[in-house]
């Protein structure tokens, strides 16, 4: 695609990503409805990067990091941004070449562009993952994470997905050529992010910093950890752990630990110990969910190809 | 000669880990060579971003034939031992021979084609490579760094039949991944391997690569007019990073040259990979910076460095949010009060407490080598402060450094500054030491604060493991008191750290114990320091001991001085006559103190008055330091000694007069016990 050509708008950019892995066989979601601080954390990929089943999707996830709200000023740090992420189970032999095709076919022109990766051994430890892979640069900015996931819930994996995720704001900066977040074209018709967001990331950097109730966050935190163990113990009339419902209250956990974070109520000495009780809670619903691929329980639910 | 060529050619290998690659491949496939009694003329491997390739020139188209040996059981032992053993070899047991009481299988292994040999030695080469840390795709479980795409394998212009996890090699290669052609590239040998990829825009050889690399930058500067700021390290990271570099000259925002150049080189360097350049009129930094790309861009490269100069101005940007900042009133007090919640070790507490505990030390050893005792407390209450600062959150190799740039900014005393900023010397044996003596009372106090207090909590190295560089911190305080020439105790230190300790999380080990651990642990990193300086070892052997450094320094020099003099030779053969008469004698020696007495023999006499004048001479060389003079004292006596020894019977019939002569060589020998044990020396 020649560079002449007006570059992507922000929602071209994810119709465009969506057409080109849609082209590759993925499913392609929609965003998960719990929030998160990354794409990683969507089930469809923690969770199916466990089990020999393969696996193949795509979808933009809005992420959220309570700590990196600037009330809207900052015109690279976002509260709330999307990151865009493809997973392919197994990694395809042939995954970085369909990676340059992604930027190819959002207009980066990999002859005039330095494209470079750098290694980056991923790693969240939140989730008890880890992983080797690179940072992918496009003159001298990182424009997506790309992991071989060897591990996850602590647990090594069967089969190795690759995992590719796209800094959706950042990459469209530099395909927009914006110093400025908010000055993002997200149409073709003239619509800016700021006009989309700018309300949000000052309405929620207030209440990051500023509203949020500690001891409210502190006990549904607390909620949310023993339901975890709760919902995984209690019986029902499926006759196995509800895996995904416990895992969905992990994510709540974890915001609500980032949450906490913001308001500067997590003391040094505690981080360690909050994350070790996020961990334990995934890897709990890890290895549930490992257990019940291996044992081949609710193919009918999961029983995608 | 026959020719061998290896190419495993992979996704993009870490940069760091291409060198340590190299090396493992020449080193790993030689032994295997060399185990099958295969010689070559030449081995050599290249290293880059996708390839690690081997060169062997000269081997034989046929193996010699080797005769293995294999040990079995010993002569007697029992029948199931030997029957495994033949069974393993394959062999009867009329055919083994005994040697020494143990049963040996000579296996003849027949010479066979080179070719027949290699699958095995590169699969085993392969599968035991040792990456620092490798990777398992898609469903396979084979290990390597990255995925591995393709394997070019040719002994004498063959294809050697081999197969890994479901690649075949064969006579091909990839040039370029953008520039190149984008096919498959095949190869007869390795002159044609190195053809195609030139062509296909490869630079094979890293060597190659960074010396390209270094020249363009330096004359992109230079048609700018500014000076390459070279960097050794990144240099051999980017030629890591590329296959076909190309330097291209940014240019920053001059409104960064505000902030230090270490932040701009630091962020520079570790966020982006470019190099730093100065004015070559001024010296200074100049605004601009060296890109490495990977490609000749169709434009000249004007998009690469647009998009690397809006980079950068982000990350400094950061830079100038974090200066700002870290440069507000009040911001050491607030740092310090964060150094509490800030855990240091859990053993040890937070880093709080160090900052205590270094002050403690810092103000003791100041009182010792005269520098002022408040104001080195006081640097070291400041020195890890910046610990806490946003800029060193972000750079945590600006340690230090920042910390004297906002102390600077605050106005405090210049040797404070010098001393936060210093306080980490020497970090290495190429690092300076400080130089003013409140620094390097700070930064004394840091390295015993680290050594003693691992030490006391039981976190002492063992074999290769030194989590905490606790040998880099002894190498450092023994460097610091040396070159400072410091008359301080180890021993004393050890104390220091104990009285300075405070409240711990853990009980700390008895003083006594650590104490001489950790006397040890500096003697052998002393000695092995003096021994690389050229120093005797039986010199060394014979004056160890004591905790003060530079006392043990000065007697050894006036050993290893006196011994290579006439007089040296006197000291030494009187020593030897008298202490193996003193071993000989069977007696239990004598407590008490020689004496004349009626009767004494004259020779007996002379010497008794000798040694009773030579005493309170040797004893105030020793107490004035001049060790040289002392045993120069010492060797005077030689004369007396052998006149005596050759005239007098020491072991008389009389058992008081041998007790008494006994005493008295015995005392000859000990005069110059404090100053060297004389019978270690050769």
């Amino acid at each position: 695609m020649p560079e002449t050509k007006e570059p992507l708008s922000f929602q071209d950019l994810i119709l465009t990503l969506h057409h080109y892995w849609s082209e590759q066989g993925c499913v392609i979601l929609q965003p998960y409805d719990v929030e998160v601080g990354a794409g990683t954390l969507h089930p469809a990929t923690v969770l199916r990067a466990l089990g020999s089943k393969p696996w193949k999707c795509a979808y933009v996830q809005p992420s959220r990091r309570p700590v990196d709200g600037r009330y809207g000023e900052n015109p690279n740090r976002l509260q709330h941004y999307y990151q865009y992420q493809v997973i392919l189970k197994p990694n395809p032999d042939n995954l970085q070449d369909l990676y340059l095709g992604s930027l190819m076919a959002i207009g980066l022109d990999v002859n005039l562009h330095d494209i470079r990766f750098v290694e980056d051994d991923w790693e969240n430890p939140t989730v008890g993952a880890w992983g080797l892979g690179w940072e992918v640069w496009c003159d001298g900015m990182e424009v997506t994470q790309y992991t071989y996931f060897q591990g996850v819930g602590g647990i090594e994996v069967d089969v190795v997905s690759g995992e590719l995720t796209y800094g959706l704001e950042r990459l469209c900066m530099y395909l927009q050529n914006v110093d400025n977040v908010y000055d993002l074209k997200f149409n073709k018709a003239g619509v800016t992010y700021g006009e989309v967001f700018r309300e949000q990331e000052r309405q929620f950097s207030a209440f990051n910093f500023e509203a949020s109730d500690v001891a409210t966050l502190k006990r549904q935190f607390e909620d949310m950890e023993s339901n975890v163990t709760r919902i995984l113990n209690t019986p029902n009339s499926l006759g196995y752990p509800l895996v995904l419902p416990a895992y969905d209250h992990v994510l709540k956990a974890s915001h609500l630990f980032n949450l906490m974070d913001a308001r500067g109520a997590i003391a040094v000495a505690e981080r360690q110990s909050y994350i070790g009780r996020i961990r334990d809670l995934c890897k709990a619903c890890a290895q549930e969910w490992a257990r019940q691929e291996e044992a081949g329980v609710a193919q009918r639910v999961r029983g995608v190809a | 000669m026959p020719q061998l060529l290896i190419e495993l050619f992979s996704e993009e290998i870490p940069a760091r880990m291409q060198p340590g690659a190299a090396r493992d491949f020449e080193r790993l496939f030689g032994a295997r060579l060399t185990a099958s009694g295969l010689t070559s003329e030449s081995i050599k491997a290249y290293v880059g971003p996708r390839r690690l390739a081997l060169v062997v020139e000269g081997l034989p188209v046929e193996q010699a034939a080797v005769t293995e040996e294999v040990k079995g059981p010993k002569d007697g032992a029992p029948e199931q031992a030997m029957a495994g053993f033949l069974r393993k070899v394959g062999l009867s047991q009329d055919q083994l021979v005994l040697e020494n009481g143990v049963w040996m299988a000579r296996i003849e292994k027949p010479g066979r084609r080179t070719i027949d040999a290699l699958p095995d030695m590169l699969r085993e080469v392969i599968l035991a490579f040792p990456w620092p840390k490798s990777m398992r795709s898609g469903t396979s479980n084979f290990r390597w760094v990255r995925p591995l795409k393709r394997i070019l394998f040719l002994f004498d212009g063959q294809i050697v039949p081999f197969e890994l996890e479901g690649l075949t090699a064969a006579n091909l290669t990839e040039g370029h991944r953008f520039l190149g052609s984008g096919k498959a590239l095949t190869v007869s040998d390795f002159s044609s391997y190195q053809k195609a990829l030139a062509e296909n825009s490869v630079i094979l050889d890293h060597a190659e690569r960074q010396a390209f690399i270094l020249k363009e930058a330096k004359a992109i500067c230079e048609d700018a007019g500014c000076e390459l700021i070279e960097d050794q390290g990144l240099l051999e990271e980017v030629a890591g990073l590329n296959e076909f570099p190309m330097p291209i000259l940014g240019d920053m925002d001059p409104q960064f040259l505000a902030l230090p150049p270490e932040v701009i080189r630091t962020s520079m360097r570790t966020h982006q990979k470019y190099f730093a350049v100065r004015n070559t009129a001024t010296g200074k930094m100049a605004p601009h910076f060296v890109i490495v790309a990977n490609i000749r861009a169709s434009d000249g490269g004007a998009e690469i460095k647009r998009g690397n100069a809006k980079v950068l101005s982000a990350r400094l940007s950061d830079g100038v949010f974090f200066w700002n900042e870290d440069n507000k009133t009040g911001n050491f007090d607030l740092w310090l009060q964060r150094l509490k919640g800030t855990t240091f070790h859990v053993k040890l507490g937070t880093m709080a407490q160090r900052v205590e505990r270094i002050s403690a030390l810092a103000a003791h050893i100041a009182g010792h080598i005269g520098a002022d005792i408040e104001t080195a407390r006081e640097a070291a209450r400041l020195a890890k402060a910046d610990l806490a600062s946003k800029m060193v959150g972000e750079f945590p190799e600006l340690q230090g450094v920042m910390g004297g740039y906002y102390a600077d900014a605050l106005k405090l005393k210049p040797e404070i500054a010098d001393a936060i900023r210093e306080h980490y010397k020497p970090q290495g044996p190429s690092d300076s030491v400080p130089t003013g003596k409140v620094s390097a009372a700070v930064a004394l106090a840091d390295k015993i604060d680290t050594l003693v207090g691992f030490f006391a909590v039981g976190e002492k190295p063992t074999g290769s493991k030194d989590p905490y560089a606790l040998r880099r911190s002894a190498l450092g305080i023994l460097r610091i008191i040396r070159e400072q020439s410091m008359s301080l105790p180890l021993g004393e230190l050890v104390n220091a750290w104990y009285s300075s300790r405070g409240e711990l999380p853990v009980e700390v080990q008895a003083v006594e114990t650590v104490g001489t651990e950790i006397l040890a642990f500096f003697a052998e990193r002393l000695k092995v320091q003096l021994r690389d300086e050229g120093r005797r070892y039986d010199v060394l052997e014979a004056t160890f001991g004591s905790d003060d450094v530079v006392n043990t320094l000065s007697r050894i020099e006036a050993v290893e001085a006196v011994a290579a003099t006439p007089e040296g030779e006197d000291l030494l053969t009187l020593h030897k006559r008298a202490a193996n008469i003193l071993a000989a004698s069977k007696t239990e020696l004598p407590h008490a103190t020689p004496r004349s007495y009626d009767g004494i023999d004259p020779l007996e006499k002379t010497l008794l008055e000798a040694l009773e004048k030579a005493r309170p001479m040797v004893q105030s060389h020793i107490s004035e330091e001049n060790y040289a003079g002392a045993l120069k004292s010492i060797a005077a006596l030689r004369q007396k000694v052998d006149i005596f020894l050759d005239g007098v019977l020491v072991n008389a019939d009389d058992e008081d007069v041998k007790a008494n002569r006994l005493a008295i060589l015995r005392g000859v020998c000990e005069l110059s016990a404090p100053i060297a044990d004389l019978s270690k020396i050769a």
